[in-house]
This record gives structure tokens, sequence and C-alpha cells, in this order.
């Protein structure tokens, strides 16, 4: 092996590494770029007790341990190319919608606590901890008034009597129908604190397409500033996030000086 | 009766892997408590759990804390495979070896000798960067990334729970082992497949050659995947060492001079 | 998923940005327009009625290539201006679910030959009449008229309901005619004829916006009537704080909501919580009785209470040594403490026995003093009441006494108009009619009654439960108008306005709707029509009627628009022309009759009902039922009529289709009429599909305006007998009609002068209970009559005296829990029609045990634990639910009945009100374990 060839040698086996070394980092991104795209997910209702949406997706080792334990069927693992983080489980109310078991299978047996008892649980008095299907955060129903029948004077309120947590979750907001002027209009509304987003309404809405929706929470929540308070609510105070108070600003800041020091403007129509 | 002989250790496979596959799909549809999940993670006897300790080192990498559970099922699969089995999961357990195996078949029956590795030439230390980058991918994204493309457990979990367009990720697995690259995806890309090469390395049941009753015929060499493990036939009697060995046991069926058998490689101690 | 998702929060956002900033479209100008749009070509809108409750909402139907393609709530129809409840607002849909019967059935074996045990195949109309003649024939000469029967329906329409009734008592002289009705309504008839003398509300649903407390006693109207519910909560909403609405149940429901007051009472204590404010009236606040009123238009009467409980005597060969257990109340019972109370008046006391023997005399009754009325309600203090009537558990006494003296002071409260509703809660109970003589009683007592927004008012369950069912006379003892089998001037008149000879008509009670089941077990029926109705899955104790109708020789006819229970059990089911598809008339609880006309053709070969009753009326000639007939219980039997029909003009050889159906005032009413242009009639002239008729030939129709004639011919019952209605064409013209309709105008408040003409006629000049019937009574004390000579009470009601005894089953340590049952909004009755809605049905898809959560968790259930409900009869398993719209009171359950997977019927009692044979479906006891 002569000189040149061991040069050689050494310049392929670099252009090699070279190679293998882009390969290895293009295909890095484009499996990361992949990845990050297929995660993406707004949408979807997860079980009982899952964790925040990233978090489940870290956690969820898609064993459908979950989807096997409802008794209902109610959920499905997500399938290859249904725009949900595949192998994840989901459920569509419409179709079926959770039947909020008091001893939720689905928590109690994920391995992974992807789907996390604390979420469904109350401290009870005697210091023990108990599931509270309850306490479930799974979306929040969200009405079409458009379509909602009962918004047109028609006696439906079939989602207020489907709602697990009626009166509660679900109450009807009595309304004159000054149409007609003798008969009331029975509206359904949601209280968000309380909605489990179980779906049980979505399923039981009777138009061709539902007009009560559950939508996950990120998805509907509004939020108000934590700088205003009730006035006409006692307590509200406790609705506020304290950490958020205002930092000092600084004193003379250069946009400021810059917007003083700036007269010309004033004059522009000149 | 002989054909029956030797296919012997591949029918068995096929046994081990449809009644895997069927006990998994029972406990869904009849509510068995067998055991119950997937290849992922499974509850067996509704007592304890097993996990695939390659997805949970991903979900460790991408950031998770791993629950006490899958801690458990996920070292009772180590010890499994890395005490005993060896990489027998690939071969014994894993649905996409059908898939892979026929293609294989496939190809001998038509006789192809195209893509032997002379339009693509991938080294099979491959699957090992790519086991690596999968680490590094679930960190970046925070995911664990192989679950987002693995068409191991598209299969598995499609055939339980339902397919969706997966079943053209496992197409495209077979086209590629059939036209592209002989034993292209259990040979030399899967990185599930590397992680169970690698825990596998020291198990005890491995496949022994004795080198006496070799006649050299080669026969083993044509059906194993993993052809660069059977270096020693005909050289000298000794146990297939390399982790990569599926312990498939297709060499011993074939074999007519019984000079291949399962052994338990004896301790040194 | 997602997309649609996506695009609903964007759209939904838009709409509620336009709406915000007043961007609505102005509905007039689309209004004008639409005519033109090209899509709506084509499109006919007519009035018509909604399908499902006693509301009677009217409905504009539309068809297009003899399609309905779309309804909407009337918007000039005085009871729902416009709106619907969910049924309503699929009742273009019910008409095309996929399993509607279209052709005729018949249960045959391998050769084609009938097989009580064969498998149905479709045959021709032709082959199905041949086969109910056969079979009608065979039942008539083994065991005469009486061998016959027909379940008769509160849905029939009010033409359908008249043919089959003259049909039956007229041509086969049989009375075994009894409608689902007689389940629903049947109590606050008897209520009705024997306080008023004449049956149905005085008031109209106007009251419900002029009364200021609105008691439901027993009815859950927010599910029930959900369009009246709507009315009632506007009142609510008009005045909050004026409005009362007090809600007295067995268990909370939807109409607790809107409730001021929500009493929550042991299942039948109702007639113990009426006697407390009947006793606080006379015993605390005796100014408070209206003495003009009652002495001027009113008399106190009582009856017996050894009257049993409508069942079979406990020696019937079919019971079962459980069902004895209860049965055995019927000969008699050992008085509970509380009846040793309640009934010491009579001399008993608590372990006393009393024998039933006024079992067959349960409805007489004797005028009495007030001095002993008063007398009567002596035990039922506020603490005694209380202690009985409170229905939950977890409820402290006082607060619920302090319930109950509100309730009776918002009677009792001279500025306050009350007006009082119910339905199932009081019919179905075995003292039915005694809890609804009541509630006239504390009405009557403060003169609180026949006034606008004041008043006891008896809501429906069924579309025409008041207009064909009470009104028509399709029960058992009734004829149309109020008269009755056994009253012999009202035979008469009926032969005359039937133009049929004199004896004709039976004038022996024939078997009521559970009698007639019981009959079919017993063998004495053996041949049995179901028109319209359900029975064999809404009949209690559905068990032994279930078998008797499979496993005995006889023959079972269903005639349906689909499948169901009853179509099940039978050998023949005939496909039935649903409401849209037939001319038809409905009369609803405010005595508004509402007519409609054809809007398409039927489906397949189903048929309208009338053309099936005068089809194998012409089956039967007078010969073959007009001789001699022997009826069971009646000396002599039946005249033979054939001589008298002879000199009237009829040969024997006159098919009952002749005589009854198609005489020379029936063709009078001809067809093509004016009132039908444009439309077509099914009956009179067939229609496009040239359906092979009973005859084999095709269908070309009768060529006269059958319908037209039934109603006319109806009509002339009632005119100048207090039930006048309008003419045929009227009713094409108005939103509906209240009767009696007199000088062109309906009738708002009868019994009061103001607004009654037949009120005014009577002299009176404020008010006039003018019903003529049981208007003559003997007198006597609380404990008989002492006095058989019966004195006249023309224009007067009466305020009975009735005490509170115990039903004949409740909980024990067997058996621990109250079995309630009743319907759901979104379903009607057995839901043969809902049920196949899909929207409907995915809503409430099945019948579930409410249940008390403390009362599960006792027995080691969850919410959705499939459980077993067993009572002495039957069983059935269903699942828990322990929230949502039901809450129970510990020791109730509820279950729906619309289910026939849950078929809750097989479960209860079919113990009745011994005076309106009405069956308590409201009360047994069951136990309850895991499946």
């Amino acid at each position: 092996m002569g000189a040149s060839e061991h040069k050689y040698n050494r310049r392929e086996t670099l252009r090699k590494m070279l190679g293998s070394g882009g390969l290895f980092a293009i295909g890095g991104m484009a499996w990361a770029g992949y990845v990050d795209e297929a995660k993406k997910v707004d949408l979807v209702l997860r079980p009982p007790g899952a964790l925040d949406e990233l978090d489940f997706q870290k956690a969820c080792i898609k064993c459908g341990i979950c989807v096997e334990v409802c008794p209902y069927d109610t959920l499905s693992l997500a399938e290859s190319g249904s725009s949900i983080p595949i192998g994840t489980p989901y459920f569509k109310p419409r179709d079926i919608p959770c039947y909020m078991c008091t001893d939720i299978p689905c928590v109690v047996d994920c391995p992974t606590d992807a789907l996390d008892e604390s979420l469904v649980s109350i401290a009870k008095e005697n210091g023990t901890v108990a599931l509270d299907i309850n306490k479930s955060k799974m979306g929040i129903a969200v009405l079409n008034t458009e379509t909602c029948l009962a918004f047109w004077g028609i006696r439906c309120d079939a989602c207020y009597r489907a709602c697990p947590l009626i009166d509660e979750a679900i109450t009807l907001d009595l309304t004159r129908n000054e149409r007609t002027g003798k008969h009331a209009m029975l509206k359904p509304k949601i209280n968000n604190e309380v909605c489990t987003g179980c779906g049980m309404c979505e399923h039981a809405c009777i138009t061709e397409e539902t007009s009560i929706y559950v939508l996950p929470i990120a998805e509907v929540k509004g939020k108000v500033h934590d700088q205003y308070i009730k006035g006409w609510e006692e307590g509200d105070e406790a609705r506020i996030d304290t950490t958020n108070v205002y930092k000092d600003t600084k004193t003379n800041e250069q946009s400021t000086l810059d917007y003083l020091n700036d007269t010309e403007s004033l004059f522009e129509d000149e | 009766m002989s054909k029956i002989y030797n296919n012997r250790f591949l029918i068995s496979r096929r046994i081990v892997q449809l009644l895997i596959l069927g006990l998994f799909i029972a406990s869904n549809y009849y509510g068995f408590k067998f055991i119950r999940g997937n290849l992922s993670a499974a509850k067996l006897f509704d007592i304890v759990y097993l996990a695939d300790p390659y997805a949970a080192l991903q979900m460790l990498s991408a950031g998770m804390l791993i629950s006490v559970d899958i801690i458990i099922g996920s070292l009772i699969v180590l010890l499994f495979y890395g005490l005993f089995a060896g990489r027998a999961f690939c071969s014994w357990v894993c649905p996409m070896n059908i898939v892979t195996d026929t293609a294989s078949w496939v190809r001998r029956k038509l006789n192809f000798k195209i893509a032997s590795g002379q339009y693509l030439r991938v080294n099979r230390k491959a699957r090992y960067w790519i086991l690596g980058l999968s680490f590094i991918v679930s960190a970046i994204v925070g995911v664990a990334a192989f679950e987002f493309v693995s068409p191991i457990s598209m299969l598995h979990r499609g055939l339980i729970y339902g397919l969706g367009t997966g079943w053209l990720i496992v197409l495209m697995v077979f086209i590629f082992d059939l036209l592209v690259l002989k034993h292209g995806w259990c040979g030399f890309l899967c990185p599930l497949g590397a992680f169970y090469s690698l825990i596998g390395k020291y198990s005890l049941l491995r496949i022994e050659h004795l080198k006496d009753k070799c006649t050299d015929c080669n026969d083993c060499k044509l059906v194993c995947p993993e052809i660069q493990v059977l270096d020693i036939i005909g050289k000298k009697s000794g146990y297939i060492s390399y982790g990569e060995c599926t312990n498939c046991g297709r060499c011993i069926d074939v074999c007519e001079d019984k000079a291949l058998k399962y052994s338990f490689k004896k301790l040194k101690l | 998923m997602s997309e649609s998702r996506r695009s609903f929060i964007k759209k939904s956002a838009l709409a509620s940005a336009a709406t915000a900033i007043g961007m609505s479209l102005p509905a007039s100008a689309l209004a004008s327009d639409i005519k033109s749009i090209e899509k709506f070509e084509g499109w006919r809108w007519d009035k018509s009625v909604c399908r499902f409750c006693g509301t009677g909402c009217g409905i504009m139907v539309a068809t297009k290539n003899d399609k309905i393609v779309a309804v909407k709530g009337d918007p000039a129809a005085p009871v729902n201006r416009g709106l619907n409840c969910i049924k309503g607002y699929f009742n273009a849909k019910i008409m095309y679910g996929e399993d509607r019967l279209k052709q005729p059935l018949l249960r045959v074996d391998e050769n084609g030959d009938f097989s009580k045990t064969g498998s149905f195949k479709p045959v021709s109309w032709q082959r199905a009449f041949d086969e109910m003649e056969k079979h009608m024939r065979k039942s008539l000469k083994e065991l005469g008229p009486t061998g016959i029967a027909v379940f008769g329906s509160g849905q029939y329409t009010i033409m359908e309901g008249y043919a089959m009734a003259k049909l039956m008592k007229a041509g086969f002289r049989s009375n075994n005619l009894d409608p689902n009705a007689r389940h629903c309504m049947a109590s606050a008839v008897a209520g009705f004829i024997q306080t008023f003398g004449i049956d149905e509300p005085s008031g109209n649903y106007d009251d419900i916006e002029i009364a200021d407390t609105i008691v439901l006693w027993g009815a859950n109207m927010a599910e029930m009537h959900p369009i009246l519910w709507s009315r009632i909560s506007d009142r609510k909403l008009s005045n909050i704080d004026k409005v009362k609405i007090i809600n007295l149940t067995t268990f909370t429901n939807r109409s607790t909501d809107l409730s001021d007051i929500e009493i929550i009472f042991k299942p039948h204590t109702d007639l113990a919580i009426m006697n407390y404010i009947a006793r606080k009236i006379c015993y605390e606040v005796e100014d408070a009785i209206d003495w003009d009123f009652v002495n001027e238009h009113t008399v106190f009467a009582t009856g017996p209470v050894d009257i049993g409980y409508g069942m079979r005597t406990p020696d019937h060969p079919k019971f079962t040594d459980k069902e004895r257990e209860t049965v055995k109340a019927e000969a008699s019972k050992v008085l509970s403490k509380t009846e040793g109370v309640t009934l010491a008046y009579l001399g008993h006391k608590e372990g006393d026995t009393l024998e039933m023997k006024n079992r067959g005399s349960a409805g007489k009754h004797w005028k009495i003093t007030y001095e002993e009325f008063k007398k009567g309600l002596e035990p039922y203090t506020l603490d005694f009441v209380a202690e009985l009537a409170k229905g939950d558990s977890e409820e402290d006494i006082d607060t619920f006494k302090v319930k109950l003296e509100i309730l009776a002071s918002n009677y009792i409260n001279k500025s306050r108009k009350v007006t009082s509703f119910w339905t199932m809660g009081f019919n179905q109970h075995t003292r039915g009619t005694w809890v609804n003589e009541q509630i006239y009683m504390i009405h009557l007592l403060l003169g609180k009654q026949a006034q606008p927004g004041n008043g006891a008012f008896s809501l429906t369950g069924q579309p025409s439960a008041c207009g064909t069912a009470r009104e028509v006379g399709t029960f058992s003892h009734r004829l149309p108008a109020d008269m009755v089998v056994a009253n012999p001037k009202h035979r008469k008149r009926s032969e005359e306005l039937w133009n049929i000879p004199q004896g004709t008509i039976n004038p022996k009670v024939g078997s009521h709707i559970t009698k007639i089941m019981r009959d079919i077990e017993d063998g004495t029926v053996t041949f049995a029509w179901v028109n319209v109705c359900n029975p064999f899955m809404g009949t209690a104790n559905a068990n032994h009627w279930i078998k008797a109708a499979r496993n005995m020789d006889n023959f079972m006819v269903t005639s349906d628009g689909y499948p169901g229970v009853s179509a099940k059990v039978s050998d023949l089911i005939l496909p039935s022309a649903m409401i849209y598809e037939k001319w038809g008339a409905f009369g609803n609880a405010e005595r508004r009759t509402q007519h409609w006309r054809q809007q398409v053709t039927p489906v397949g070969d189903a048929m309208p009902d009338t053309w099936q009753y005068l089809e194998i009326a012409k089956r039967f000639t007078i010969r073959d039922v007009w001789g001699e007939q022997n009826i069971p219980g009646l000396e002599g039997g039946l005249p033979d009529v054939l001589p008298e029909a002879r000199e009237m003009g009829f040969s024997p050889d006159d098919s009952l289709f002749d005589v009854l159906f198609a005489n020379e005032k029936a063709k009078s009413h001809t067809w093509p009429d004016e009132v039908g242009n444009g439309f077509q009639n099914t009956e009179a002239e067939g229609d496009k599909r040239t359906v092979m008729g009973s005859d084999g030939k095709e269908w070309k129709g009768y060529g006269f305006f059958v319908q037209k004639y039934l109603w006319e011919e109806y009509r002339e019952f009632g005119l100048g007998h207090m039930h006048d209605l309008a003419p045929f064409d009227r009713y094409h013209e108005a939103r509906g009609l209240k009767w009696p309709y007199v000088d062109g105008k309906e009738t708002q408040w009868r019994f009061n002068s103001k607004y009654d003409p037949y009120a005014a006629a009577t002299g009176n000049t404020d008010y006039a209970f003018y019903g003529p019937a049981l208007k003559a009574l003997p007198s006597g004390t609380l404990t008989g009559i002492d006095n058989k000579e019966k004195t006249g009470l023309k224009n007067k009601a009466k305020i009975f005296f009735r005490p509170y005894m115990d039903p004949p089953e409740m909980p024990d340590k067997e058996y621990p829990y109250w079995l309630c049952t009743g319907r759901v909004l979104e379903h009607w009755h057995t839901g043969t029609m809902t049920m196949r809605v899909p929207e409907l049905y995915r809503a409430v898809p099945q019948a579930l045990c409410y249940m008390n959560p403390k009362d599960a968790q006792k027995q080691g259930f969850k919410h959705g634990d499939y459980v077993w409900i067993e009572s002495r009869r039957g069983r059935v398993k269903t699942h828990i639910d322990v929230r949502g719209r039901n809450s129970m009171p510990q020791g109730s359950i509820f279950v729906p009945f619309f289910d026939e997977k849950v078929l809750i019927n097989k479960v209860c009692l079919d113990a009745t009100c011994p005076i309106s044979k009405e069956t308590d479906f409201k009360k047994c006891s069951v136990k309850i374990y895991l499946v």
C-alpha cells in the first residue's frame, strides 16, 4: 500500500464518516421534524385523569390497557393517519361518551400514570384519598346557540337530562319567549367549573350535527387578568394568582425620552 | 413428517407469535384478563405489568419520570431477555417478523438476487446509530420518538385496536425487504432489534455449533437473517455469541447434519 | 373530526360576533322570497296535529312528491304557537323508519298454512282477511260475541275509534272493546262522572296563564307535557314572586326545578294529604269554605271501602304462590295501624280483617251531610298525615309539615287562583277514582272550580284519549257522548242514531283492557285484535298475557305501523297507515278537537285502520251476528233482532259493511269534496299504489267520503247533549275547537254560566254542574245508606269523603323497594315509534333503574351496575342510575316502560282501581340484585 493510496483511503474514510454523519444528522432532523408535527394535536379528548397534553404524550406508552378496561368501549387508540398522535387513547363523545365509572378502571390500570389518579381523586375528611370521577376534566362542553333547539324555544333539553351532573354542570336558564307570549325557553347553560367533559350531552344531542360539543379545556378556557377583581362578589380575590403582580418599571425608559423629545411630530401638518 | 421436523422451530415460532397476539386480541375483545395491553406495556394476569424497556428509555430521555409500574415491568422484560432468551423477542414475539420472514421467503422462492445490497449500501451497524438517534430525537421533541414511527407497534397495536393507515407502513417494510434490501428492516434498521441485540448478548440460551457434524453445506447461511453471526460455521465448535442472533432456530431447522442445536451456555464460575 | 371541530369554533365565533352586533338577517325579507326559490317548488303545506301526547300541539306538514319533507310547529296553533318538543320535532321522521310494516304477515308452517307455532311470512290482504274471518267465526260460534275482543286506543283517530265502536257494539254486539286509555285516563273519567255527571275538564290550558298557584299532583309535566311546561315556566317568569309552583311527587323529577316547593310523599299517601287539606279547611279555617258555592252547587257524598283492588281472586289457578301473597288482599285484608285510624269511622281497628264485600259494587255512593263529611276528616291532623306521608326519610319532619301547611294555605288563600294538574300519579292508583274525587273536594269546598285560573285539571297522556277513547266511548261500558251500554235509554238513542234494530246493543258491560288479557288467559276470549297500541308490552303482569297469547289456542291480530311486542306475540300482523297517511282527528286534554287531511300515500301495502275495520265488516252478514246470542251473565242473552231488521228494510244477507258503514247516509257524503281539494283519500278513492284489497282485486275506494260520514254521524250523538262538535269542514278552517261548540262558538270554561251556554241555559247565573250521570242518590251516614229513597241533585257536583287505605302490595323484608314506572320526554309510550328515530334512541337508548345512591351503596351496587329487578310476578334486568334526571328517595326506584328490552310490565302488579279499572303502574314492591 503506497502513501498516496493510504492518503486516498484516509480521505475516503473521512468522506464516508462525513457522509454518514450527515445522513445521521439529516435523518435525525427529519425524524424530529416528523414527530414534532405528528404530536401536534389540539382537539382531542383524552380519558379522565390525563395529564396535560404534552406531558400526557410523554408519559403514555400506548399500551391500550385503558382501552381494554373501559366497560363502555368509549376509548380508542389513535390509528395511523387519524390526525391524533398515533397509539394514544382518545374518545369521541358523539360516538360513545365517557360514562364516568366511579371506579375509573382506565385510570387505575394505567401503568405509566399518564392517566393520573391524583387528578381524579379527592381528599376525604378522614385523611384518606378517594377516587372521584366528578373531578375529571376531560374537556368542557360548548354550546352552539344558533342550532340548539332550546334556543329556538323547542322543548328539548336532552343534554341537560343526559348530564351526569344535572343541575350542576348543566343548568336550565329560563327566559320568556316574547314571540309566543306564553311559553318559556328552557335553555341549557354550561357551568365550566363543574363540567367534566364526559360528553354525555354531546352524545344525547338530537340535532343532526351535535349542537353541544366537548372541546379540550385548552381550546375553550378564557382567562381574566389577575389585576381585576369583581367588586360585587365577595372573595373573588381567591381567583387571582398573586405571583403575577407587576414588577417595578424602570424609570425614564429610552422610549419615553424619545417620545417626549420628538416635538416635530406635533408640527407635521404645517 | 420430515417436512414438519425440518420446520419445527419455524412452526413453533409462528405458533408462539400468533398465540401471544391472539391472547392480546382476545383480552381486548372478550375481556380475558390473561394479558391485556400490547407489546409496549401489558398487564399479566391482572397482577403484574410488563413493559418495553426501550420505550421506557425513550420516555426517560423525553424527560418523563418513569412510574414504578413501568420500571418493574421493564426490569422483568430486561432480565428475561438479557439473562435467558437473548434476542428471541425478534423471532418469537415480534409480529413484524412474520412480515419480514415472508418477504425473505418470497425472495428465495422467486430467486431474487437483486437488492442484496447492490443498490443500497447499508451497514448492519446502522441500527445502532438509529437506536442512539432515537434517544436524541426523543430528548429534542419531548416524546418517545420511535413510538411515533415504529412499524412494529403500528402493526401489533393495529391488529389489536385497529390499524388505520398503519398497513401502509407495514407494506413499506415488506417491499423494502423484498425489493430493496434483503433482511433490510430486521437486520439493518430496526432500533428495537438493535436494543435487544445489545441486551441479549450475554443470555444463556444460545445456538451451539458442532463443527464435527458440519458438512459445510451452508444451508444455514442461506436462511439466516443475520448471516454475520454464523461466522464460526464449519470453522470451530461453540456458541453463536453475537447478540444479533435472534435465536430463531431456523438454522437448526435446515441443518440436516444436526450440527446446530439450542443449548444453554455454561456459566464459567 | 378535528377539522370539523376547528371549523365549528370559527363558525360559531363568527356567528356570535354577527349576532352581537345585530347583523341577523331580517326574517320577513326571507319569507317573501321563499316560495320563489326553486328548491321549494312543489312544496305543499297543510295544518295537522302532533302524533304524540295529550297536549295537542298543532304542526304544519310539508309534502313534496308524495313524501313528507318537513314539519314545523304551527305558529297559529293556540296551544303551542309554533313550538314543539323533541318528539314533535321528529314527526316527519317517524313515518319513514326502516322497519315500517308494509305487508300483512301471517304465522305459517312450511306448507303455507296458518300455524300457531309457524313463522311470519308475507301474505296478501285477501288471505289476511280470510284468516281473520275464519278465526272470528270460530270464536263467535264457540263463545258468542264475548269470545272476541278489541284492544282500542287513545291514539285512534276519532273516526277510527267511532268506526270500531260501531262495528263492535252495533255489529258484533260485543262490548269487549277497551282502549289503552283505560290504563291512563279511566280514574279521571270515573272521578269526573261521579263528581260532575259528565266527563272531561271544565277548564282549559289558558288556566295556566291565569293561575297564581299551580300544583302538580303526580304529574311530571316537565317531561310528559313539555309544551305545557314551557307555558307554566313562562307563567312563573311573568311574576316570579307571586306565582307559586308546588310539585307533589314520590321522587325528585325534572318538574322540581321550577317549583317553589317540592313535596316528596310516600306512594299512595296523596289520599291522606288531601284529607289533611280538607281537614284544615273544615276544622281550622271553616270561613274559607265558599258556603254559597257549596250550598248552591254541591252535595256531600261517600261510598264503601271494602271494594278490593281490582285483582282476580286468589283462588285463580294461574296464580303462582308468590303472586297469591299479594292477591289474597282481594278477598280480605288485615287492617294496618294506619288503616286502624283512618277507617275507625267505620268501627274498624288495627288488626281487624276487612272482607271485600263490595268488590262488585265499588262505585256505589250516597249522600251525606256536611257534619258527617267533617267527621270523616277528623283523623287527618297535620301530625298524623306528616308522619304517614313523608316520603324522603332524610327530610326533617318539621320541614315536611311546613311544606304541607304552605300547600294548604295556597289553596285556602281566597286571593289566590289555584290550578291543580295531575296525570298518572292520581289515575294509576288502586284508589284512583277516590283521589280524583278528593282534588275536586278541595276545589269545590273553596269554590275554586270552573273559573279561569281556578280548577282541578286532569291532563291526558295520549293525543286522543279525550277525543276518541272518552268522547267516542271506545270503552267496554260506554257509547258515544258519555252514554253507557247499561242504560236502556242510552242504548235506545244509540240504536236510533245508528239506524239499527232496538235490542241490538249488548247491555252487559264488556271486559276492560286488563280483563281482556285475563279473559285470553282464561280462554273466554279466543280472538283479539290490537288497534293502535301495544298492550302486550303496556299491560301490567305481562308474563301472564304474553304466555297466554303465544301458548293457548287463540288468534291474535295486531294492526300497527311498526313491529313491537304485541305484533311479536300475534298470529297475524296488519300493516297500518300512520298518522299523515290518512284523514283523521284527535281531541286533546282541553276538549280541543283538531282535524287533518291525508298528506301522503301510505308506505308499502299499509292501509288505514278505518279501511281494515270496514273490510272485515264486509265479511259478516247481519244474519251471522244479529240472531239470538248467548252472553255469559246476561239472562236470556241477546234477542234475535233480524225480524226488526227486515222491517227496517235490511236483508239478512246484507253485510255489516252495508248496514253500518255504506248506508244511504254514508253515501250522501260524496267524494270528491271541496274540503279535500288537492288531497287524496285512500279509503274513498284508492291511491296510486294499486294495492290488492281484501277481495284480491285492486283497491279502488268506497266512492264516498267515509271519514266525513263517520264524523257527521258521530257528531249527532253530542248535538244538544252537551257534547256539541262542529261540522267537519269547520275544523279545516280552525286550529282546533273546544267543545261544546254551540252557535259557532267554542266553550272556554264549562259549568260557568259566563262561558258555557249549557250552564247559562239552566237558569243559574253563576255555575251549573249539569252533567246528567249519577244524579239521583240515596242518603245516609259515613257508615252506610239509611234512606234508600233517591233524591235528585240536578246541576250539582258532589264533594266526596274518601279515606286513606294502604295499597295491596307494599315493600317488605323480601321485596324492600317501591317500584314506580312511567315515561320519559324522549320516548313515546312503548317506544315503537320513537325508539326507531336514531337521534331519540341515541339520546335515551335504555330504560334505567333510577335509585338512591345510599340504597345502592347499602346493596353494594355502583352506578352502571347490571341488576335484576324482581317482583312476585317476574323480573327484568337493566343498569342502575344513581345520578341524573330522577333522584329517588331511599326505598324507591323508578324504571320507565318505553324499552322492550327492559319489559318492566313483567314486574308490575295488575291491581286496578276497583271503580275505574285502571291499573296502578306506580306501586308494587320489588327486590334488586346483581346479574
